[in-house]
């Protein structure tokens, strides 16, 4: 070692130490920064609910998405709501209605109590503007279909009545709405607690435009008022006092929380600071096997279909047994059991069992023999000659292991060559919507209990159609059933149409119908309650008293 | 001095317009819209009255000049008026993904946060990256070098969303000492500062202990020692001032990084920044968003390498500016 080193060594202790003296000052700073930059004084609240991904509006006539839509029935309510055990309408703003004999004439009549949150009262103008306001082409609502039912809202929707006084509801005094169907419609009670179906503050609106959410105050018809919305953070809602039924709203604050990754909500449950998640893409499947014995999993059946959608326009798929071999190949118990793990059902029906008033019929049964007899008919034995062909779904790592299994069931029972095309979500959507794909994965969750939820999807002009596939006599059934009165010959009729959609001409495939998970501890927390839906309400959850021996439950 | 600042900000307007331009149009290209979704809106209609709340039916020059605010259109009274807001105002339009707010509502909320992360990060990243770079290059060849030299390199090659989930694992779920996610308390700020300044730490040390080494090497370190000078003051006065040279046109770009927040680290625990933004906004096709995010993270990029530079001329003064 050089003698100069040696120096270095025995006199470093000051230098180092005047270093470390520059570098506590950072720290010094940190700590400043720290407790400056994100300190909040907020109380914690009753309930902290992870909610899933960001919602991208919480106003009722533009949001689309569950989270969403969680939310803003917290703070708007239509003229039924949900009943939070069985999600039958049950009276919201409206405490009583009247229907016509022939189903065409609905008279709701409002309550007196009910407020908004601001204290003015809550009147049939509020429902008539709300319900216009959805079917005005200008605010541009994904869902102004719920309106189609209602008299003249397609025509105004699509543009073909510019005056939006012609949409068939209409405010008799200030506590009655009359409302006129275009046909007698089974589930219309249903849509009117359907989010965007909801009342909102109009001169809140008119005053705000789009930011009319971020107004103080925010007069809301709901149970909730919103204190605050953080993007990519939380909602955090309030009770609202002046609320009809503010008895029965069982907690003061909840925090409704947003993110992405199921990791990080699983740690803020395990931590205890979250009580609920109840959105599945939030519980990470890797650690199923062990969170599936777990008393906190409450797994569910709720109304939605995995699918996959065929271009019929092309060959070799524009022959219907070349669809039927496929789907008779392809093993769903395996895929529902094998891939999900999360208590999914195989399909072979698009509309799932226990949809209200309705029996499905047969599917296409799994029969690889007969489809290899099917493939051979069509000029395609053995597979021999079939051109190659591919399967467009969005990335994300269930997709990508029900296509590769579907790519081995047809490679093994069909000697077909099944490629696999992995796209972003926006490409997927614009090639699926521009039945851009051979074979696309799809997936549908039903707005309403109705079977019309999943079967008007496939009527010709329906512009979720996606498959290229027109069948007049379908969309005559469909019609039909629409007009009718009578449940039974209703049910009767769709059940006719789905044969057709999915035995007879099978332009789609179902695979399995989903199931959601629910997360919470049962010992803790209380008011939620499994329903097809998928649906619950805000207000009747809470923890549970501590106290033994306090009955639990609402009301 | 003055001067050369003036002519460098006055260079920023044409820059930042040419970045907005090319991101303008790049986010164009991509495949899939803003509306796009599993389910079409009810009528074609819907659709179109989208499309023309947000002028996207317009050409995209025309799109562009509102972005800027500098076009001309009709005011509905048979003369024409200035576009609302536009970039000269400082507004960066409508999200088009979230409608119920403007991107600059999203960058009031998260920008800050994003910041304050980031600069906890930097922090921690010069505070344990300077000291372990000076003190293993002072030690050379001895065992403190080999440990200190050894961690550095380590936190160097381990990335964020590996290091994030240990210490959540660590100190989150098995010791509970801090809270594994969200961004209510200080105590929240930990653990993400460490994940997200690791890495950082690592590159700084090995950048000290090379300028440092390197410098310890020049004749003037040894005419300070051959006139008797403590060895604080040769490293502290002497030697750190140009052994700093290489960390601090580092801090430029990674100060940069830090402050526009990270996709891993504010995802994984769950920070309410805009490192999020950054990626979703582009997935989600949200254009204004993409545009807005990347003329802020173009704008601290140019100021702060403005403000390296103008650093540079103080700390070595054979720099001159301009």
């Amino acid at each position: 070692m050089s003698p100069s080193a040696r120096k270095s060594e025995s006199d470093l202790g000051p230098a180092f130490r005047a270093l470390l003296q520059g570098f506590g000052a950072v720290f010094v700073v940190a700590l400043a920064i720290m407790l400056t930059g994100c300190v909040r004084h907020e109380p914690k609240a009753d309930l902290v609910l992870i909610n899933g991904t960001e919602p991208e509006s919480l106003d009722p006539a533009i949001c689309t998405g569950q989270p969403d839509g969680r939310v803003a029935a917290g703070l708007f309510e239509g003229l039924t709501r949900l009943d939070p055990v069985t999600a039958a309408p049950s009276p919201g703003i409206a405490e009583r209605w009247e229907i016509s004999p022939d189903g065409l004439r609905y008279r709701f009549f409002l309550r007196t109590n009910a407020l908004w949150s601001t204290g003015e009262p809550i009147t049939s103008e509020d429902v008539v503007y709300s319900w216009r306001r959805v079917i005005d082409p200008a605010t541009a609502a994904d869902y102004a279909g719920q309106l189609y039912y209602v008299k003249n809202g397609e025509p105004i929707s699509t543009g073909k009545i510019k005056d939006l006084t012609q949409l068939g509801v209409r405010a008799v005094h200030p506590h009655l709405v009359e409302v006129e169907l275009e046909n007698p419609t089974a589930f219309f009670l249903e849509l009117c607690a359907f989010r965007t179906l909801a009342v909102v503050p109009r001169q809140t609106i008119e005053k705000y435009g789009d930011r009319w959410l971020m107004a103080k105050p925010l007069p809301t018809s709901g149970c909730y008022t919103l204190e605050s919305w953080r993007v990519n953070d939380k909602v955090r809602l309030r009770k609202n006092p002046k609320h009809w039924d503010a008895a029965n709203i069982l907690n003061e604050v909840v925090d409704l929380v947003h993110l992405e990754s199921a990791n990080t909500a699983l740690n803020l449950f395990e931590t205890g600071q979250a009580d609920v998640i109840w959105d599945k893409t939030l519980i990470p499947m890797e650690l199923m096997d062990v969170l599936k014995h777990r008393p906190s999993t409450h797994f569910f059946s709720y109304l939605a279909t995995y699918f996959v959608r065929f271009n019929v326009t092309r060959p070799p798929f524009n022959d219907v047994r070349v669809r039927q071999a496929l789907a008779m190949s392809v093993d769903k118990v395996r895929i529902a059991t094998h891939i999900m793990q999360g208590g999914e059902k195989p399909a072979s029906t698009l509309v799932p069992p226990g949809t209200a008033n309705y029996a499905g019929p047969e599917g296409l049964p799994y029969d690889p023999e007969r489809a290899r007899q099917l493939l051979a008919e069509a000029g395609y034995p053995g597979g021999k000659g079939f051109p190659s062909f591919h399967y467009l779904f969005n990335t994300a790592k269930q997709h990508e292991q029900v296509a590769v299994e579907l790519q081995q069931m047809w490679k093994k029972e069909l000697g077909i060559q099944l490629e696999l095309r992995n796209t972003e979500w926006k490409v997927y959507l614009a090639d699926q919507s521009a039945v851009n794909f051979d074979l696309s994965r799809s997936a549908w969750v039903g707005d309403y209990n109705d079977a019309n939820t999943f079967l008007d999807m496939f009527m010709s002009n329906n512009g979720n159609n996606r498959t290229g596939w027109k069948n007049s006599r379908y969309d005559e059934l469909m019609r039909k059933a629409n007009a009718m009165t009578d449940l039974k010959q209703r049910a009767s009729l769709l059940s006719q149409a789905e044969k057709i959609l999915v035995f007879d001409e099978s332009p789609i495939l179902p695979l399995f119908y989903y199931a959601g998970i629910t997360f919470y501890d049962p010992d803790r927390i209380e008011g939620i309650h499994a329903n097809l839906l998928d649906e619950h309400a805000i207000y009747p959850i809470r923890k549970k008293p501590k106290t033994p021996g306090v009955p639990a439950g609402r009301k | 001095m003055w001067i050369h600042i003036t002519r460098r900000l006055l260079g920023l307007i044409p820059l930042l317009l040419v970045i907005s331009w090319v991101s303008f149009q790049l986010v164009r290209i991509a495949p899939g819209g803003p509306f796009d979704k599993e389910r079409k809106p009810a009528s074609p209609e819907i659709e179109r009255a989208l499309l023309a709340k947000y002028h996207l039916d317009d050409p995209t020059w025309k799109q562009y000049l509102r972005f800027l605010g500098v076009l001309r259109e009709p005011d509905g009274k048979g003369g024409t008026r200035w576009s609302e807001g536009g970039l000269i105002k400082g507004d960066l339009g409508p999200s088009f993904k979230y409608r119920n707010h403007s991107v600059n509502d999203v960058l009031a909320q998260g920008l800050p946060v994003s910041m304050t992360l980031g600069l906890l990060a930097f922090l921690f990243a010069l505070g344990v990256g300077i000291p372990t770079g000076v003190y293993t290059a002072l030690r050379r060849g001895e065992w403190g070098d080999y440990i200190g030299s050894f961690f550095a390199l380590l936190a160097f090659c381990i990335p964020g969303f590996v290091v994030g989930p240990l210490l959540i694992m660590a100190f989150g779920m098995h010791y509970r000492i801090f809270p594994v996610a969200l961004w209510d308390s200080p105590w929240h700020a930990v653990l993400p500062t460490i994940a997200l300044g690791l890495y950082f730490a690592g590159r700084i040390s090995r950048l000290m202990r090379e300028g440092m080494t390197e410098v310890l090497k020049e004749g003037y370190i040894t005419t300070a020692r051959a006139k008797g000078l403590s060895e604080s003051t040769v490293v502290i006065k002497h030697a750190l001032r140009l052994a700093i040279l290489p960390v601090v046109s580092y801090c430029g770009p990674l100060l940069a990084d830090l402050l526009t927040g990270s996709f891993v680290v504010e995802n994984l625990f769950r920070i309410p920044g805009i490192g999020v933004f950054l990626v979703n906004a582009a997935l989600g096709r949200d254009y204004p968003m993409v545009v807005g995010l990347v003329l802020v993270y173009a704008l601290m990029l140019v100021l702060l390498n403005l403000v390296v530079d103008i650093s540079y001329s103080f700390l070595d003064r054979r720099v001159k500016p301009g």
